[in-house]
Parts: structure tokens; sequence; C-alpha cells
């Protein structure tokens, strides 16, 4: 019965499924779908390297301080950090005082309240904060660009597809575009076209434009190229602050469990290999432990 | 336990024996997993994952305890909190990333648990209630790791929980009340966030709950074995311990080492970079996927693009489930009385095409609701269903298996399983 009800359920669906595929398939023979304007176009990120690439990654303390450097006097702008803290740059290589002075000197300020009025002020930085948000709110952020939110990039690295080497080619990824692409596709007002992201045409306009826009302090040369590296390796420890350590619990966690299970094979082949050459039957099944078993029980007055 | 050879638990000194004469805990521990619960000796590395599940469990049950101390399930903050349990928590960038792939690694184990089931016909009498009890577990699982992933307050966090909670609105007229009184509200938001929250630390119970049935089913007939042969007599099994508590030993080492290689050194590999962004209900992902181990149900979901009948969400929805209610009944729907596909020739080739019909049905659910996808997911879907429904049936009733072996020692002692002999008796000459 059970047999005889499942077949008959089987072949109602297989049944739908077929109208379903053969309506696909006609669909797809008729009007074979077309690859989008975006589809063809777009490009995948640009493999590029950083030092916290692969599973003994560290951060590059002088990157890093030339990718806040980015950040602070270009990015800072329009994108907030909110979920990194002043008190975090000490991870660079920044001694307290150097991490009191950014935040002293950051240009955006920390909303406050006047401790005499009880009005809403502002004040400078202090180490126990977090990166100030450039925008009150989301509308204030939307009103100052053209209707487009310039997200936070805490996590930017974290949250595409592609990571840091698709924070890179999209800050080095600005272009005319071909001769080729379609009117209705071309860059609008206050759009600008970048074959990086995703529908090809953003908001953001290019933010690194010249060479020595930014002039580092440690005297590297400021190509576009050079910023755009190290502004991705800063959003990458922004994005995962605990990289290094990951890595190494991860290097003394593989050390001891490769130990343990190699510990713990051994004694399963001992275990199982000695029972094999021991021609008498093991535990409960050895004669010997039978016959020791039989004369505890009759010893405890129990019937075996 | 099950056997008259099991020995009986005897104190091996006082406090044992005035607590086994109160409490008898250590009976049952030794009857359960100790050297009173005879095992058949000649199982192999497949069997290692019911244990391997239980690690799982416990892993997650742990981190998931230590994390909700941390954790704010208001919609308001909880995005914050995880990134507060990632960046000021101690270890808790550890704890969050044991948690997140331990998940994984959770359905991972239970998906080849379940296909070893599949393969040896551990379904079969007398273990249909572990098998039931089972899938059980599974559907609980399901529910878990779907509450789970909305926690975080993401973007696929949210709209998953959009989506799947939407399912429900498929059903015919009484759908979207019961949508809206799963949310909370019309769309997912404080309340719902605070009960997936409320059951997702309620559920890992239950589970346990169930788990303990599911072993208690076991221990009535005993373990299977890949023979599918019947235990017979003592040469047949080896005591659980030290036997296979060794061997399950080295079985969780492996288990170890795969997760940590992912949660120290991948971490992320198995999510989607989206749930990085804060849930936002006014701007839909392009893509809304689940996690990978919903993506063969998800990939049927979206098989049923026709409305026949009926309205094709509600085929998709009915096909998904019933893709796992149908389980339930194959006990009775595959009757072929020799239950190891080792010795069912014909079974095996359909349930080799099964475990590749498995893979690309996950495979399309990962990928966008686009041709040719679609098409190669209505065609591992029907295949899916013929094979429970209609193939199964068929076989068990034409198949002609292969003679099985007497008994589990004539099968080691002949070679046929690596795992020959721990009773030490000498192999039989070659022929």
């Amino acid at each position: 019965m059970v047999r005889l009800i499942g077949t008959l359920v089987g072949a109602g669906f297989i049944l739908v499924l077929l109208i379903s595929l053969i309506t696909g398939a006609s669909t797809y023979i008729a009007n074979p779908p077309v690859e989008t304007v975006e589809h063809e176009f777009h490009l995948e990120p640009r493999a590029v390297a950083f030092q916290s690439d692969g599973p003994f990654g560290t951060f590059n303390r002088q990157q890093l301080q030339r990718g806040l450097q980015v950040y602070k006097e270009v990015c800072a702008a329009c994108h907030g950090l909110g979920l990194v803290a002043f008190r975090n740059l000490s991870d660079l290589g920044y001694n307290e005082a150097e991490v009191k002075a950014i935040a002293d000197q950051w240009q955006i300020e920390v909303p406050s309240i006047d401790p005499n009025t009880g009005e809403a002020t502002t004040r400078k930085a202090l180490a126990s904060d977090h990166f100030p948000s450039p925008y009150a709110n989301e509308v204030a952020g939307r009103a100052a660009n053209n209707n487009a939110f310039p997200p936070d990039l805490s996590l930017i690295t974290k949250a595409r597809s592609g990571g840091a080497e698709y924070v890179y080619s999209l800050l080095t990824g600005y272009r005319q575009p071909s001769a080729e692409l379609p009117a209705e596709n071309r860059p609008g007002q206050g759009l600008h076209y970048n074959p990086y992201f995703a529908n090809l045409n953003i908001a953001m306009p290019p933010p690194l434009v010249a060479d020595g826009q930014v002039a580092y302090a440690d005297g590297t040369n400021a190509t576009i190229d050079q910023m755009a590296k190290d502004v991705s390796a800063f959003l990458i420890w922004t994005a995962e602050p605990n990289l290094e350590t990951r890595h190494r619990t991860g290097l003394a966690v593989m050390i001891f469990l490769l130990f343990a299970t190699v510990l713990a094979y051994m004694s399963y082949r001992n275990i199982w290999a000695t029972a094999k050459r021991d021609v008498r039957a093991i535990g409960p099944l050895d004669p010997e432990h039978m016959a020791k078993r039989d004369a505890a029980s009759r010893e405890a007055g129990i019937e075996g | 336990m099950s056997f008259p050879w099991a020995e009986e638990y005897r104190p091996s000194n006082g406090f044992m024996r005035w607590m086994d004469d109160r409490l008898p805990l250590p009976r049952l521990v030794f009857n359960a997993v100790g050297g009173g619960y005879p095992v058949p000796r000649n199982l192999n590395h497949f069997w290692n994952f019911g244990v391997l599940a239980g690690v799982a469990l416990t892993i997650q049950i742990i981190t998931g305890i230590i994390l909700a101390m941390h954790y704010a399930p208001a919609a308001t903050m909880a995005f914050d909190s995880v990134e507060h349990i990632m960046r000021n928590v101690n270890q808790g960038w550890l704890l969050r990333y044991a948690h997140s792939n331990g998940a994984s690694f959770f359905f991972i184990v239970t998906y080849i648990h379940i296909f070893r089931g599949l393969y040896y016909g551990s379904y079969k009498a007398p273990r249909e209630m572990v098998w039931l009890l089972g899938l059980v577990i599974f559907l609980l699982m399901m529910a878990t790791a779907f509450m789970g992933y909305v926690l975080p307050w993401g973007q696929m966090s949210f709209w998953g929980a959009q989506v799947i909670t939407g399912l429900f609105a498929a059903i015919p007229l009484v759908g979207e009340p019961i949508q809206q009184w799963l949310l909370g509200g019309f769309a997912p938001d404080n309340a719902a966030l605070n009960r997936f929250f409320s059951l997702h630390y309620l559920l890992p119970f239950v589970i346990a709950g169930v788990i303990i049935l599911h072993i208690w089913a076991l221990h009535i007939p005993g373990s299977g074995n890949p023979t599918g042969v019947d235990v017979k007599t003592p040469q047949d099994t080896v005591p659980f311990h030290p036997y296979y508590t060794a061997k399950d030993g080295f079985g969780v080492g492996i288990f170890l080492i795969a997760l940590a290689l992912l949660m120290f050194f991948a971490p992320n590999l198995l999510g989607h970079p989206d749930n990085y962004i804060p849930a936002n209900p006014l701007s839909t992902p392009t893509h809304i996927t689940p996690e990978w181990y919903f993506w063969p149900f998800y990939a049927i979901l979206r098989a049923f693009t026709v409305d026949f009948i009926l309205p094709a969400k509600l085929w998709g929805v009915i096909a998904m489930f019933a893709s796992i209610l149908l389980l339930f009944f194959l006990p009775w729907l595959d009757k072929s009385p020799v239950r190891s596909g080792s010795y069912r020739p014909l079974f095996r080739m359909f349930f080799v095409i099964l475990l590749f019909d498995v893979f690309i049905l996950g495979w399309m659910g990962g990928l966008p609701a686009e041709e040719p996808f679609v098409m190669i997911s209505q065609t591992a879907t029907i295949y899916y269903f013929a094979h429970f429904l209609i193939i199964l049936p068929l076989v068990s009733a034409i198949e002609r298996p292969l003679p099985l072996p007497r008994s589990i020692s004539e099968s080691v002692l002949h070679g046929e399983k690596a795992e020959a002999a721990p009773l030490g008796v000498q192999p039989a000459p070659a022929e």
C-alpha cells in the first residue's frame, strides 16, 4: 500500500516537473537567454598579493600605517569606520601617545553633549572613541552624495565577494567606457564607469586621481596603485583585526591535533592489532576472564 | 546490551558498588558505550560518523552558550554585538568561527551518516525506529541552523528569514496569517529575532533528547554492520570499549583537524559575504541563497516553475517538504530483505546515481535561478523523487542479490574487510 501510494505521489511530482522542464526548455530554445550588458562588460577583481594572504600571513605594519593615512586623507571624508576604535590603532605599531594624537587631530569630531547646557555638540575624539561617521545619519549622507550612501568600510573586505582584491580593483578600475558599451549603460549624471562594480556605473567619484595625492610619512612613492594597495591592506585589518592571532593559534592547534591524532591512530591500531595476534578471545569473551567472572558471581552468591 | 553474551556490569570497587545499587548510572554507561555493549567487529570508518555528529553537537552547545553571554538579540544591536564578539571579547573570534564552521561540519558528518544508512540499509527492520528518530533529529537540526543563521542580522539573515517564512505564505487561504504569526509581524524584525534566538537556544537540547532516544532504539537490536548480516555468535562482536572507543578517538582527531583547518585558515569560505552587511529591509540582495547545507532542498523548491492545478510556488514548497518526509517511509518502500548495498548490484548502481544527483542539486541550489541551471535542477529533482518512490520499490522486487556470507566472522576471515579478526582466529588459507 505504501509503495502504491508512493509511486502515485512520485509520478505526480514527476509529471509537474516534466511540464515545468518542457515549458522551460521550449522557452530556452525559442528565446535563448541573452547575456546582459552588465555581465558582458563586468570584470572579475584583479589578483593582487598581500602579506596577510595564506595560512601564515601577517600584517605589514608599515603598509597598514600608510593605508590609515590614505583612509584619513581620502576616504574618511565620506566613509565611516564605525566598528574600529582609535585605541585599536596600537595594533598598527603606534604607541599610546601617537594613538592619542591621531584621535585628537582627527578632522571629524565626535558627537557629544554640552555639560553645561545639555545641548548637542561635538568634541575632539579620544583614544577610546570609535572612528566618527562623517554624516550625522544616512539621510545626511544621501543628501550630500547624490542620493548614494557611502557604506561604512569597517567590514568591506569581508562584505564583498573578492574581498581586498575587489577593493583594490575598484579603486584602480575607473576608465572611459569602451566604444561598444550601449548608450543606456553609459554613466548618467553623477555616475562613473567602473567595470569592477556590479552594474558598471558607480556613484563614487574616482577617489585616487593623482600620484602623490597622499604624502606618505615614510617616504614611499605614493602612486595610485600603491595607495590603492595600502588602503586595501588597511581594510583587511579593519575587517579582521585578529587575523595574526588566528593564524598563530591555528598553527599551534594544528600541531597539537596532528600529534594527538597520530597517538590516537597508534592506539587504535595497537588495540586492534594485539587482538589480531592474540589467539584467545578478548574482553568478555576471554575464557579466563569468564572463569574469573563466574567465580566472582558464585562468591557474591549471584547465579550467573 | 541486547546479546546474551553482553557482559554484566560488575563494580570494581566499593564506591561504584554503593553507587550502582542506588543509581545505576555506572551500569548505564558501561552498557551504552563501555565493555558491556557488544558491537559487530567488521564496522568500517563510515560507522564513526554517529559519534562525530555527537561531538559536533557538543561543540555547538558549548560555543553557543558562551556566545549567548555576549550576544544581544535585538534588531538594533544584534549585528554590532556579533562584531563586538569578534573584536572585543577574549577569544570571541575563535568561539564564533568555531560555532559558524561547526554548524557546517555538523551537517557534513550528518549527511555522511545518513548516506551510510541509505547504502547499508540501516533503516530496515529491526532498526526502523532508529531511522525515524534520526530523521526527526535532522529536521530539528535544519530548524535550528536556519534560526541560528538569522541571529547575526546581516543581509542574508534578514532575507533568508523573509524567504523561508515566506514559504508558508504559499499555503492557500491561511498562508499569510501563518507567516505573520511565525514572524510576529509583517516582516522580520525584533519580534522574529527574539523568538528565533529563544528557539535556537532551546532546540539543541531537544536534539540531545531525541539523540538519547535514537541511541536507546539502536541498542535494542544492536549496531548494524557493512555485510548487513545479523550478529549470530560472540565471535561476531567485540566490546565497544576499548575497540570502538579507540577507533572513534582516531575519527574525532581527523574531524577536529578538518574543522581547525577551516575555522583558522578559511573561516568565511562557506559563508556569504552579504552577511557582513547589516540587515536592510529596503535593499534586497541580488541573489538570496541559504547556507550550503540547504542548497539541495533550495534547488528542489525552485525546480517547479509552472502553475499546474496548484501555483508553482506551492508545488515547490510541497515538494521540498516531501523530499525529506518521504525518507520516513523508506523502510516500507524498499522491501528487499538484503540490507547492505554491497550485495545488491542493481541498488548499488542507483545509489551511486543518487549520490551524484544530490551533489548536482546542491550545486544548482547555490547558483542563481537562471537557465540552464533551472532545467538541470528539474532533471535532478525528477531523479530524486523517482529514485525513492519508483526505482527503489521496483529494484527490491526484481533484483537478484549476491550471495551473503553466512556470518560476520566468515566475511572477516575471508578478508572481505580489512578490519580483520580481532578475535585472533587464524585466517583460513587463501584458496
